[in-house]
């Protein structure tokens, strides 16, 4: 039987306000433990909430970003479960009316391009840690994330594969980075994926029974997991079991998911209206203040590359991976007057050096003046490709300038045509055996001396001259 | 000098005819020799007491003495006080020393009122008769076999036995109201969110509110105007003009509107209470006031609505009690389950437990429609019946209880029987409305009868007025008990 793979992700985004969504501490990550829980972090009696607006302002950026309804009346709910990192008892979020609802998101994966539906996005607060090394037998409770303000952002279960479900996680990840909602550091919990797995035979409507990995803190995790889980669960099936549906984790270092709680185990989380709070209305003026302070959005600015500068849209999806990167790619583009160009030097040359270097677009030592003004040696042919490598390299090391550069190595390539006819000449001369064979009609010694040309010339030489060249000399 | 209003306190305060320190320690004085006889105080601690007197004596003398500077007042355990033990009545916090000023504290001491001490309460503030609290029962001062009301029946008991000149006081089906009424003070529950509730443990947030209760209207006033005011850490708090709620004190009755609701004239009424109410009813038409029949037809839902409702969030306010961070853990226990289970068990009292089940029963999966939400919707409705009311009357007026103080143990067993206490009551905090309490009259016992008024939403200081003016004309605010 064939079966399809079916995948719906949630993701919690930490949004990346100051401060937390119900209290005035710092949200900065890193601290020693519990230095930022304040009375109300950890619950003391009596104390009350206060909404952060600022919290809400990000979770309006985002709906707006993935052109979603607002909810202009929004009410916070109480998720009532016991804890030892949840300091109240309960975890203050949205049940019946989310922010943002109704949203989509685009994506490209195997070279296709998907619209992923996101169903809805609201706002909750985080819990503390819970950590189970170093306390002999106890377990250390960490409040400092406490009270961390988050969007959970729901989709459909739209995907097919692990590669879309990574694309739109990734899609996810550019756009609330690009938007600045969130820092996007995974490692440090900024973007979590919990992901909904079912499989189902090829051609059934209904829904398999699905199981939920929790907290993928990598792309790389969440393929893995996604894979894993659906082989099992198609392994399970053809062996003639039944998928319960259940809560699991993923385990990196055995490749597998396992079973954290069933079904029958879930909480009644007991959800009501939050008294402590009045409910939030948006008002349109605040909407359009935010709408009116969004940057140009991915999808937009792809569009806007093809038509201006002619990318390809594959090109326009790379060079908007990143705000930085797009914003790069731009100025090399206009500096140099060559999009085409300055799209390869980025996605080649540039990504490349930086990958290597593990380094961000943002720390790159070669700025985006001098790519420009080093396309621009490209364009006039002061600079050959191979050339142009080597000016790169220089200005990687920080040599200075692309000029300098090109004159302290001498670098220009070869514009007298007397001093690449005694080039020729010479190599003419020592190279006999191949301008016989050419002469015999083996095209490939032909070659070989615009090589030695190349060669002796330190590639200063232009390589269409040299043809020219040679070509007459040849007949 | 213990029978002196707050007005004649500051008077001699401001004449330097007495300090702070003096009337502190004087009322310490008779706090020890009374209170083990009340048990109106959960914490005494003189020295505190008497360094935020002489606090409050430099202030007076730096030339920033306001209104009541020096006079000290009781508070209730609900509210958290920076270095003093708040238990708010439980085995719970029965180790809790706050590290924060809860904001109604915050006012009274920046304004120099120093404390007297935490006073008893029933269990997280859910009783009717002070019998719920884990430091033992008050005494009503009337008759210490007794209860004083609930929950705020160590405040009640303190101003009636005059162990303290006032105290602070909540409210959430009635607990400032009711013991008002059994003990024979002025009580005043405002309307919900003028008083910050920063600081004072909740129990049902939507409901609870903090106020004054005093041996006056005319006192309770002058400590309204020192507790009330927007708090940013209160959501709920309103960000309105400050405004003097003695203004209108004196004011004439002549024309005022007095509303009777027929329902809380009905059956389980006392007729002892009714007929002190009918002649407090007669006493104010003497004074200009005209009565207006009036119905509050949906009020009849109030318990079973209260009943619902004040579980459903205490049982969510009181899922931070868990041993975890603060207050009783279970000292022994296996797992994390049974540290909760055991730590919970241990450390709320019968009357917690079951409102907590209660509340958690009627937030469930499948009951929440029939119960929670349903009991929203009629408290909508008892809401409007009040706004209908308004548009005829200025002020309700009834009888605050049913009946008057009952025997301690009397109701201990029967939970709905104690709960009908605050039929009359429970209305004005479904609605949001202010309430007051003051005394009309005394039954056949001797026994201390309340008068009820509930205002439109902010009409505090016409209530206040009202009140004043009965009082000018009457003296049953002014008995004090005898027997102690």
């Amino acid at each position: 039987m064939k079966w399809e793979t079916v995948i719906g992700l949630e993701v919690h985004t930490q949004l990346a306000t100051q401060s937390k969504i119900f209290s005035g501490s710092s949200t900065a990550f890193g601290a020693a433990p519990n230095t930022q829980a304040s009375a109300v972090d950890i619950a003391l009696p009596g104390v009350l909430p206060v909404l952060n607006k600022g919290a809400v302002e990000c979770a309006i950026r985002f709906g707006l970003a993935v052109g979603a309804t607002l909810n202009r009346v929004n009410v916070f709910d109480r998720k009532n479960y016991f804890y030892p990192d949840l300091p109240k008892g309960y975890q203050i979020s949205q049940l019946a009316k989310p922010i943002v609802e109704h949203g989509a998101l685009k994506i490209v994966a195997d070279g296709e391009e998907k619209t992923i539906r996101i169903t809805r996005a609201h706002m909750e607060e985080d819990a503390g840690k819970s950590l189970h090394e170093d306390f002999h037998g106890m377990t250390g409770i960490d409040l400092n994330r406490a009270g961390t303000p988050l969007l959970e952002i729901v989709s459909e279960p739209d995907m097919r594969s692990s590669a879309e479900a990574v694309a739109y996680a990734r899609a996810l990840h550019t756009l609330v980075t690009w938007i600045g909602i969130c820092d996007g550091n995974m490692q440090e919990g900024s973007f979590r994926v919990d992901a909904n797995v079912s499989v189902r035979p090829v051609g059934q409507q209904e829904f398999g029974t699905r199981r939920e990995i929790k907290n993928l803190n990598s792309f790389r995790f969440l393929q893995q997991a996604i894979d894993y889980e659906a082989r099992w669960q198609i392994e399970t099936l053809e062996d003639g079991g039944r998928i319960q549906q259940a809560t699991v984790l993923f385990d990196p270092d055995t490749g597998e998911t396992r079973m954290m709680r069933s079904k029958e185990e879930a909480h009644d989380y007991r959800y009501f209206p939050d008294p402590d709070l009045l409910p939030v209305r948006l008002d349109e003026s605040w909407i359009e203040a935010v709408r009116a302070a969004l940057p140009e959005l991915p999808a937009a600015m792809q569009a806007r590359f093809q038509r201006e500068y002619g990318v390809s849209a594959y090109d326009a999806a790379v060079l908007t991976g990143s705000r930085a990167l797009a914003a790069y790619f731009e100025a090399v583009a206009q500096k140099s007057g060559q999009p085409k160009l300055a799209a390869n030097w980025v996605m080649g040359e540039l990504t490349a050096a930086l990958n290597r270097s593990e380094l961000d677009i943002a720390q790159s030592p070669v700025s985006a003046t001098q790519l420009g003004a080093l396309i621009s040696r490209i364009q006039d042919g002061t600079l050959s490709g191979k050339l142009a490598r080597q000016v790169f390299e220089g200005l990687w090391e920080g040599a200075g300038e692309v000029d300098a550069i090109i004159a302290a190595r001498g670098l220009t390539q070869m514009s007298d045509a007397g001093e690449l006819e005694t080039i020729v000449d010479a190599v003419l001369a020592a190279n006999q055996k191949s301008v016989e064979e050419f002469r015999a009609g083996k095209e490939k010694a032909f070659n070989a001396l615009v090589g030695q040309v190349m060669k002796a010339s330190r590639g200063r030489a232009n390589p269409a001259q040299v043809n020219d060249l040679l070509k007459t000399k040849l007949q | 000098m213990f029978e002196s209003s707050l007005s004649a306190l500051a008077a001699r305060l401001a004449a330097k005819d007495v300090s702070s320190r003096e009337l502190a320690q004087a009322w310490l004085d008779r706090i020890a020799a009374l209170n083990p006889t009340i048990n109106a105080f959960i914490t005494v601690d003189p020295g505190r007491t008497l360094a935020e007197a002489a606090a409050a004596d430099a202030m007076r003398g730096a030339g920033r003495a306001g209104a009541l500077t020096g006079v000290p007042i009781a508070h209730k355990d609900i509210f958290c006080t920076d270095g003093w033990l708040t238990t708010c009545g439980s085995k719970m916090l029965s180790n809790f020393v706050a590290p924060y000023d809860a904001h109604v504290i915050q006012r009274f001491k920046a304004a120099g009122l120093p404390s007297l001490g935490k006073t008893n309460m029933d269990e997280f503030a859910m009783g009717s008769s002070n019998e719920t609290s884990f430091y033992g029962a008050v005494k009503n001062p009337w008759d210490p076999t007794r209860v004083p009301g609930g929950s705020s029946g160590g405040a009640a008991a303190s101003v009636a036995a005059r162990l303290s000149p006032a105290a602070t006081g909540t409210d959430t089906g009635g607990s400032i109201r009711q013991p008002a009424a059994f003990t024979g003070i002025t009580g005043l529950k405002p309307t919900y969110g003028l008083v910050s509730r920063y600081g004072m443990i909740a129990f049902a947030s939507s409901l609870d509110q903090a106020g004054p209760m005093a041996k006056s209207a005319e006192d309770c006033a002058l400590l309204l105007n020192v507790m009330t005011g927007f708090d940013p850490n209160d959501s709920t708090s309103l960000d309105r003009e400050k405004e003097d709620y003695a203004r209108d004190l004196d004011r004439p009755l002549a024309g005022l509107r007095i509303g009777l609701p027929k329902e809380f004239f009905a059956e389980g009424l006392d007729g002892e209470v009714a007929a002190a109410v009918d002649t407090a009813v007669n006493e104010l038409k003497k004074l200009g006031a005209i009565p207006v029949e009036i119905s509050l037809a949906n009020s009849r839902l109030a318990i079973p609505v209260y009943y619902v409702l004040g579980p459903a969030e205490a049982s969510s306010n009181l899922s931070r009690f868990d041993g975890v961070r603060y207050g009783h853990r279970a000292p022994e226990y296996t797992d994390l389950n049974d540290m909760y289970a055991k730590t919970r068990a241990q450390g709320f009292g019968a009357e917690v437990k079951r409102r907590i089940l209660i509340g958690t029963y009627v937030l469930s999966h499948g009951y929440y429609d029939a119960y929670y939400l349903q009991a929203q919707k009629i408290r909508r409705l008892i809401a409007d019946d009040f706004s209908e009311a308004f548009k005829v009357c200025d002020v309700i007026l009834g009888p605050t209880t049913p009946g008057t103080a009952f025997r301690i143990g009397e109701n201990s067993d029967d939970p709905v029987r104690m709960y009908l206490n605050d039929l009359y009551t429970i209305p004005a905090n479904l609605a949001g409305l202010p309430g007051m309490s003051l005394p009309c009259g005394f039954d056949s016992g001797g026994l201390p009868i309340g008068l009820q008024l509930v205002g439109n939403h902010f009409c505090e200081a016409r209530m206040l007025n009202v009140a004043h003016q009965y009082q000018r004309a009457t003296d049953w605010h002014s008995r004090m008990p005898t027997n102690l």
